[in-house]
């Protein structure tokens, strides 16, 4: 990863809502908060940011997102920093077996 | 997490146990102790399915002492791409038995108690009661919540795995020592949002990796040795042959779990928007025909994905993806001027699609119940079902 880069996974899943991809390196937005990730894709990928915030702007309860492993809900949610070099994991519940 | 031994060690193993657990007895870390231990533990495994096959035969080979199996389904040839517990004659049987018939034959040594019922909140806990350990397979949110809840109510650890077309997911929970399933996902996603198997499929294969996983994991709490996952959350992805780790920790908002619910209401299998638009807007694949047949023009839609629109289609269908419509971007290709009526696999993404529909104003619009899948088996019975 370049510097001042991030990197945002998602599971396979949600590819299809990230062009056909489990990741994506974007510049650290001007906003370096999870917020400004997503809403620096949102216009790129409408779809993924369907899928893991409502349509009030609010993070999905059972979509769960870590920054460098840390789950959000417990560091300030969408106003958690993202540090260039990190990386932004999106998970989502599955019921499968 | 370390954790100490789960399983008081049995008395003593019999001359037959030592020559067939000899691969386990000559490894210090488990030894007699550890396989007396095995053969003490009773463990349930809830479903008896993709995860289920391998959890259930590779704990009866490890000789674990007893295993339940709570299964209320029978075998269906859509099943045998994975679930390799069960096989061709077996199609049409008590899942139940089917496997423990398997079971027996890897190893007969061990006890297989059966639960031939469909678990819910008023006989889990007298079900779970009896074991050391359980081994959640199950397919539906529903259930995993209930298992979890029970868990909690009866201090018992489980493992917890989840498959979907090329995703795993694992974990332990054990809230005495650790998290539970709440702590990491404190609600289910809306109905709809995320589909199952049925609907989006698995690679059969995904079953194997995952269900070892848990597998490992059972023999590991009950021999006490190792790191088990509890607090961790394994993360799989098979086509980028990854694994990667999450850490779970106990939500200090969560609300204590102190009894079970009704769980079918709080995932849901439709959204209360789709019940809504489906109440009188639904109709059956004999109406859909009697339409056809008397020559009614209207349009029918159909809201699946393309691959599925390639295994069978009803005549005349058009495909335009859920998706596409719940964005607003194909609503333009719904006509204005004739009826709609919509249709999926079964009818769930029909209904919530038709929610959508009317709330964009399109007022003439039914769906189909059961979908396709009513249409190939009450309908055109040489259609194929999948």
């Amino acid at each position: 990863m370049s510097p001042g880069e991030v990197c945002l996974r998602v599971p396979r899943s949600l590819a299809a809502h990230l062009g056909d991809a489990t990741e994506v390196r974007l510049p650290l937005p001007a906003d370096a908060t999870v917020r400004g990730v997503l809403d620096a894709l949102t216009g790129a990928h409408p779809g993924l940011d369907r899928r893991v915030r409502t349509e009030a702007g609010e993070l999905r309860r059972h979509v769960n997102v870590y920054v460098d492993g840390e789950d959000v809900r417990r560091t300030g949610g969408l106003d958690t920093a993202v540090p260039a070099g990190a990386e932004v994991q999106v998970l989502q519940s599955i019921a499968g077996g | 997490m370390s954790l100490p031994p789960l399983v008081e060690p049995a008395a003593d193993l019999s001359i037959d146990e030592v020559r067939r657990y000899s691969r386990h007895l000559i490894i210090p870390d488990v030894g007699m102790d550890g396989q007396k231990r095995l053969k003490n533990a009773k463990v349930l495994a809830v479903g008896a399915g993709g995860l289920g096959s391998p959890v259930l035969m590779y704990l009866a080979a490890a000789g674990v002492g007893t295993l339940g199996i709570v299964e209320f389904d029978t075998v269906d040839e859509s099943n045998l791409q994975r679930q390799i517990i069960h096989g061709q004659s077996d199609v049409g049987r008590s899942k139940a038995q089917s496997a423990r018939d398997s079971v027996k034959e890897i190893n007969p040594l061990i006890d297989v108690r059966l639960h031939e019922t469909r678990l819910d909140s008023e006989n889990v806990l007298e079900v779970f009661a009896d074991y050391d350990l359980i081994v959640d397979g199950t397919d539906n949110f529903a259930t995993r919540y209930l298992v979890n809840d029970a868990c909690v109510l009866l201090d018992k650890p489980y493992v917890w795995g989840s498959i979907y077309r090329f995703d795993g997911q694992v974990s332990v929970f054990w809230n005495e020592h650790g998290p539970n399933y709440r702590d990491l996902y404190p609600v289910p996603p809306p109905p709809g949002m995320v589909p199952s198997c049925a609907e989006g499929g698995v690679l059969g294969v995904l079953c194997a990796t995952i269900g070892a996983i848990q597998a490992t994991e059972a023999v590991k709490l009950i021999t006490g040795i190792g790191e088990t996952l509890l607090g961790r959350l394994m993360v799989y992805d098979a086509l980028e042959m990854t694994f990667r780790t999450i850490k779970v920790r106990k939500d200090p908002e969560g609300e204590p779990i102190t009894g079970l619910i009704d769980y079918e209401t709080f995932c849901g299998v439709v959204s209360v928007e789709a019940q809504e638009a489906a109440a009188g807007s639904t109709i059956t694949v004999d109406e859909l025909k009697d339409m056809m047949d008397a020559g009614k023009d209207f349009a029918l839609i159909d809201v699946r994905e393309p691959n599925e629109y390639e295994i069978v289609s009803i005549p005349g269908s058009v495909l335009i993806p859920k998706d596409e419509i719940l964005s607003g971007r194909a609503l333009a290709q719904l006509p204005q001027d004739k009826p709609i009526v919509i249709h999926c696999k079964t009818g769930v993404r029909s209904a919530e699609t038709l929610a959508a529909v009317k709330a964009a104003g399109f007022k003439d619009a039914v769906h189909v119940q059961g979908g396709v899948t009513a249409w190939a088996t009450r309908i055109d019975k040489a259609l194929p079902t999948y």
